[in-house]
């Protein structure tokens, strides 16, 4: 079924050692102003993803029962089983591989920005600075560490182990384990597993999604099916009602077409 | 080229005045002045955006990837050219001869609208050397292939049908001849293309699903588009020809009898339009957001009351108790309407899903409006020089 990473919300301290490591890994320049385009932030104030940040932890302060705690949670692409970016693009820019991560092919893009208005997590960034820019997203340090099966760079640099890296199907029976093992520390919930017809990058939790910006489909924010399932609903009916139509207006021209006007 | 050389030789080439039906003028005016000083604006714009990128050259960013090029140019745009292929169905497919030269003003509106939205949006694609790309790698899960198609093949179908305009008046026999017998098929595929690409843009929208305000998202957004680009057809043609009328100097009156009936098709497809939203609202359950009281649900009424419902009671008059102004009140509320309701679907739907914040850049500005300064003037040239307005003594009876 293809390589997915599972990432435990209780078991990150908020080091950000992944957001380094990621940079690192992918040579990523800071931001420039350009790219950045919102107001400055502080520290712990959770910041977007941008064209040369593909991976960001964001901050929250949740109330866990009397107590306030800190939260900490990953923000990536979340290479989906379907993804709605490959159904959107009409160069056929980004693909989901067999592996699992979902790919982008620079050569083929065009820069029309479909993709950034389609994904349901918004994560596709754009390199705005740049003349002929790119889009720019996590792509699961594939092709080369994801299709040997190495961890991606943030997996290796993780010192909790809050993010895992393994095959789909084994991380979505390690994280119904974990939360058999321990329901009352987790949320009985893995997000990720229905989500937009499901994830490759899943979550676990001990406080519930809603509260750390996510949505769920249990609360009906997102929906349970791929999104190409809705496009693909209204797409298939274009040919047949185009003929069907170009033929009616055949019909009806020649049904009242008068023999003698030859003027236009 | 080798067929106008034959023709040539075949006629005896005697002058250019001969060849071309004598000289072509246009006449300046200062509002004209001004058009070219923003099509001259136009021009730096197009450099700066090309020289700099769309970074320096534009307001859009992460939260914002599309903005007023989508909203305006292509997607008000291409709605508002939408008179082009309503008159074409009423007066080839219907054969209605009294449209036929409502249809060649629409014709010449409508294929500049598509010459000007193809240079829009070639501005607003970031790597637009590559706009070919997906003509090749067939991308044919997205509705922006179907967009990116129907733009360039109705662009090249109404070039086509401007050929028998063009060759009235330029004196090459052979080409009329062509271009003549090609028409009615021209007319079918140009109108068939022209309301798949309307609902098409609308289809683009199915995609943000969860994302956009449930007011506006609807599995039937292409329908909505494409019935509500067929209402502003004859609006169109109403504002166009109350336009032209005063600029040129001509009696709309005489223009009433025609556009009256079509109007009367528009209240129709509205009243459709009207009934067809709201049933789907109710069907999904949100029938009651319009009335939340945000500023979603507000633009939301705005868009339905004044573009809509005011239009219906203008309209809902028999006909011969039409007069001009209440037509023409009816006609600039619908196309009102129309781009308020495209701005909603750019911009107030998604403001929620896509945070931070978007005001279009000098350069943005620039460009929409240098563009719709080239569409007037090029229409200009037309009307001047070809056989676009119906005769004076033809009024007379």
């Amino acid at each position: 079924m293809g390589y997915g990473l599972l990432f435990d919300v209780s078991k990150c301290i908020g080091c950000r050692a992944c957001e380094v490591a990621c940079k690192q890994y992918n040579n990523l320049p800071l931001d420039s102003d350009l790219d950045r385009r919102h107001e400055s932030t502080n520290w712990d104030t959770p910041a977007p993803l941008t064209g040369n940040t593909l991976l960001r932890m964001h901050y929250y302060t949740v109330e866990k029962g009397s107590k306030i705690a800190w939260r900490f949670v990953r923000r990536s692409c979340f290479h989906c089983e379907r993804p709605t970016c490959e159904a959107v693009c009409f160069a056929h820019a980004f693909y989901k591989t067999p592996e699992g991560p979902v790919l982008y092919r620079r050569s083929r893009c065009v820069g029309c920005r479909y993709c950034m208005m389609g994904c349901p997590f918004s994560i596709p960034k754009y390199e705005w600075n740049e003349l002929f820019p790119e889009v720019k997203k996590c792509r699961m340090c594939a092709p080369e560490r994801a299709n040997i099966g190495a961890p991606p760079a943030c997996v290796s640099a993780c010192p909790t182990r809050a993010v895992i890296f393994g095959d789909r199907d084994a991380l979505l029976q390690e994280a119904r384990s974990r939360i058999k093992n321990n329901p009352s520390r987790y949320e009985n919930y893995v997000y990720g597993e229905n989500e937009v017809g499901g994830t490759s990058l899943l979550y676990i939790s001990d406080v519930p999604f809603e509260k750390l910006g996510m949505k769920t489909v249990k609360s009906g924010q997102i929906t349970d099916r791929p999104v190409p399932a809705y496009t693909d609903r209204a797409l298939k009916w274009t040919v047949s009602i185009a003929a069907v139509w170009g033929a009616a207006l055949t019909t009806l021209y020649l049904a009242t077409k008068s023999p003698d006007d030859e003027s236009h | 080229m080798a067929n106008i050389g034959t023709a040539l030789e075949g006629k005896g080439f005697k002058s250019y005045d001969s060849l071309f039906g004598g000289k072509w003028y246009f006449r300046w005016t200062p509002y004209r002045a001004v058009a070219l000083g923003l099509v001259g604006l136009l021009v730096f714009a197009i450099f700066y955006r090309l020289i700099r990128g769309l970074g320096p050259a534009t307001n859009l960013n992460d939260h914002w990837p599309w903005g007023l090029w989508i909203a305006f140019d292509d997607l008000s745009g291409i709605a508002l050219a939408a008179g082009g292929f309503f008159t074409a169905f009423m007066a080839h497919i219907l054969n209605a001869k009294k449209y036929k030269m409502l249809a060649r003003a629409a014709l010449i509106t409508s294929l500049f609208g598509y010459l000007i939205v193809s240079i829009g949006v070639l501005m607003d694609l970031g790597r637009w050397y590559n706009f070919w790309r997906p003509l090749v790698f067939w991308g044919y899960h997205s509705w922006l292939f179907v967009v990116l198609w129907c733009v360039i093949l109705y662009l090249n179908v109404q070039v086509l049908q401007l050929g028998h305009i063009v060759f009235e008046r330029v004196n090459v026999p052979k080409l009329k001849k062509i271009f003549d017998q090609i028409l009615p098929a021209l007319f079918v595929v140009g109108i068939m293309i022209a309301c798949v690409h309307q609902s098409a843009l609308g289809a683009l929208y199915i995609a943000m699903i969860d994302r956009q305000d449930p007011l506006w998202w609807s599995m039937l957004l292409p329908l909505f588009f494409l019935l509500s680009a067929f209402f502003v057809g004859p609006a169109m043609c109403v504002v166009e020809g109350s336009l032209a009328s005063k600029a040129y100097k001509m009696d709309f009156h005489h223009e009433m009898p025609l556009l009256v009936p079509v109007m009367k098709i528009g209240m129709w497809t509205m009243i459709i339009y009207f009934v067809l939203k709201m049933v789907d609202l109710a069907y999904r359950g949100y029938f009651m957001n319009m009335f939340a009281g945000t500023l979603e649900s507000n633009l939301f009424l705005l868009e339905i009351v004044a573009g809509v419902i005011i239009p219906i009671i203008l309209l809902a008059k028999p006909n011969e108790q039409q007069t001009v102004p209440r037509i023409v009140t009816a006609a600039v509320l619908m196309v009102g309407g129309l781009i308020l309701d495209r701005m909603n679907v750019v911009f107030t739907s998604m403001g929620k899903a896509m945070g931070g914040h978007y005001f279009p850049h000098f350069i943005e500005f620039s460009i929409s409006i240098g563009l719709v300064s080239f569409l007037l003037l090029a229409y200009c040239f037309m009307v001047e020089n070809f056989k676009i307005f119906p005769d004076e003594h033809e009024h007379a009876h």
